[in-house]
């Protein structure tokens, strides 16, 4: 299957393509003696594949923490599809609207793929425990809903035939779409990937790629944070770089390429000096 | 095999086996109605041990103080239907001069609300706890409830326990009375398993419908990964309480259930070694399959009895050196240390999905 099927009800509206979908501004967050945010701006358009990148310890997953409700901010506003919305509890925003893989993998290991995608379908339906008792025709209807979605979106990122095994046994760039369909699952307005390529072999990241591009050809917007420079480079609209929790840079891949504070972040200071 | 003979394979099946449940007690009481008892605290246990299943083998809770809700339920029914609390207190006399004696299809409902309410209730300050130091908090609401009806000697009667209690009437039906119909005669234990039994079905659909919802689902997603289960909208908070809860009902119900059987409840029936005992039956079945739990519960309910019957002879071939209850004990922890050594993940585990052949995928409604 090549299209992205449809949000169903209940889940929030994406904006127009290119207004702004998510709006943060003035983010910081300290850890103790550690400023490991400060004073972050994000501002990422419908449709978007946007960039978050930097060197190790920049601040990006906690960024991402943060935005996802995972870490509360000391301070921040944060809008999402024109909407203020709070960070403070984990559920609550992918409620909102904002959908995440992790950077190490966390499905549900002992249940089926299926089931893993099924439960991405939680917050968007509402069959509750009577319901269920009882299968009255409501939850029946839900049920067969949930279950065809799920297998719908296995279709999509192309684990269709996997279906029935538990988790655990798929493969590392299996469990990473598996991932991402369950991400999908809840019909987020920003899926955000944190380091989806992270351990991937060429082939792997190539599928990947593709995987990315084609939820941006179905009008979704993803922010992602990585490390491998190339793919960022090949897929991203556009680019922010973090470094010691500031934000140094943002713009098109191709002008990050050439900023000299961006270099200076990756490079080191004195890296003129050793070259001829 | 086509799916329509195995279905048919499968009604098969459940037909022998519904008769054998059905006719079980009237041979096994041709021996002697203990044998009949055993089976009946054998259904006690897979209730209990269904409850705790919820807590335990769904949401991965792991629960030391299940027992608590079976004395909630037990002391329920007792005080409800007994002489106790007319005896205390004049007004209640007053008001009721025949004495409380609350019907049992009454007190079912009640003690599942009232125990599922205190499921909530201990629940509440463990959210944030997981694994061993749950299990370390829930161990000592446990004993607290124990320790409390214990010391609450003017409602209670303290560790002298409550008599008196009503057995169980079914449709104006004495339980502990034997009856003959159709020429069959069913002994007063007989009569209860048949209670139990129906309360056992009832929970297993119950716990089958719950696993395969969406309640089910999100309970498990909490088990297995609870930060993944947060960030797909899973309110985890309220979806852990109404795991305590839930199973908490479980309890309640078999404590009345427990209290209408035995017409005595007293705080030596709620120990530690009972919600030890609880947890063991649903780890050693398997965690979180209603078959293996059920397996696990009648085999740790039954083993000890039986064994009863076996180390008898042996403790008078050693000429009475060997003490039969250290024996059974023994036995009793060989046997759990065996089991775990040789299948970790339980008795009857649920089946790996995928790995089975082919055509015999598990297929969703």
């Amino acid at each position: 299957m090549s299209v992205l099927p449809e949000p169903a009800g209940g889940a929030p509206r994406a904006p127009q393509a290119g207004a702004p979908l998510l709006d943060v501004s003035g983010v910081s967050k300290r850890f103790g003696g550690l400023q490991a945010l400060s004073e972050v701006n994000l501002r990422i358009a419908t449709g978007q594949v946007y960039g978050l990148i930097g060197p190790n310890g920049a601040g990006k997953t906690t960024f991402f923490n943060v935005l996802t409700g995972l870490y509360t901010p000391d301070a921040g506003t944060f809008l999402l599809g024109g909407t203020p919305y709070q960070p403070v509890a984990v559920h609550k925003v992918a409620r909102a609207g904002i959908a995440r893989t992790f950077q190490n993998i966390r499905l549900f290991p002992e249940m089926t793929a299926l089931e893993n995608v099924m439960v991405g379908r939680h917050a968007r339906t509402r069959s509750g425990l009577l319901g269920a008792v009882f299968r009255t025709a409501a939850f029946r209807a839900e049920e067969a809903a949930i279950a065809a979605r799920a297998r719908e979106l296995l279709d999509y990122v192309g684990i269709g035939a996997y279906a029935p095994y538990r988790a655990r046994t798929l493969s590392y760039g299996d469990q990473r779409r598996l991932e991402i369909a369950r991400a999908l699952a809840t019909e987020p307005l920003l899926l955000a990937l944190d380091e989806p390529a992270a351990g991937m072999n060429a082939t792997e990241k190539t599928v990947l790629r593709g995987l990315i591009d084609r939820i941006r050809g179905d009008g979704r917007t993803v922010l992602l944070i990585e490390h491998d420079v190339k793919l960022v480079m090949g897929l991203c609209d556009r680019v922010t770089v973090l470094d010691q929790g500031k934000p140094i840079a943002e713009g098109t891949p191709a002008e990050v390429q050439r900023n000299e504070a961006v270099i200076e972040a990756y490079l080191g200071a004195n890296h003129r000096a050793v070259s001829p | 095999m086509s799916a329509d003979t195995a279905s048919r394979r499968r009604l098969a099946v459940f037909l022998v086996a519904a008769l054998a449940l059905l006719v079980a007690p009237l041979l096994a009481q041709q021996m002697g109605g203990s044998w009949v008892r055993i089976m009946d605290s054998a259904l006690l246990y897979v209730l209990l041990a269904l409850g705790l299943n919820i807590v335990v083998g769904y949401a991965g809770l792991l629960d030391f103080g299940y027992v608590a809700f079976y004395a909630v339920g037990a002391y329920l029914y007792a005080l409800m239907a007994s002489p106790q609390l007319t005896e205390i207190s004049p007004v209640l006399a007053h008001l009721f001069p025949g004495g409380l004696h609350a019907p049992l299809w009454l007190m079912i409902p009640a003690a599942a609300l009232v125990s599922g309410l205190a499921g909530v209730l201990l629940g509440a300050p463990t959210l944030k706890l997981r694994g061993d130091y749950l299990a370390i908090v829930t161990l000592g609401f446990g004993e607290i409830i124990r320790v409390f009806v214990n010391n609450l000697d003017t409602v209670t009667n303290g560790s002298q326990g409550l008599s008196r209690i009503d057995p169980a009437t079914v449709l104006g039906v004495d339980l502990s009375v034997r009856h003959t119909l159709l020429g069959v005669e069913f002994a007063n234990v007989t009569q209860y398993y048949y209670l139990f039994l129906a309360m056992v079905v009832a929970s297993v659909l119950i716990c089958h419908r719950l696993e395969r919802s969406r309640i089910g689902r999100a309970w498990m997603a909490i088990r297995e990964d609870e930060v993944a289960a947060r960030a797909m909208g899973i309110d985890t908070r309220n979806l852990k309480l109404l795991a305590f809860g839930m199973g908490a009902t479980f309890g309640g119900v078999s404590g009345v259930l427990f209290a209408s059987l035995e017409q005595f409840v007293s705080p030596q029936s709620f120990g530690l070694q009972e919600s030890v005992m609880i947890v063991a039956m649903v780890v050693l079945g398997g965690m979180g399959h209603l078959p293996g739990v059920i397996l696990g519960a009648v085999l740790l309910a039954a083993l000890p009895e039986v064994l009863r019957h076996v180390v008898g002879p042996l403790r008078q071939i050693s000429g009475d050196r060997i003490d039969a209850n250290v024996l059974r004990q023994l036995l009793i922890a060989l046997a759990m240390i065996g089991i775990m050594l040789v299948r970790p993940r339980g008795l009857w585990p649920a089946p790996e999905h995928g790995q089975a052949a082919p055509g015999t995928r598990r297929e969703r409604p």
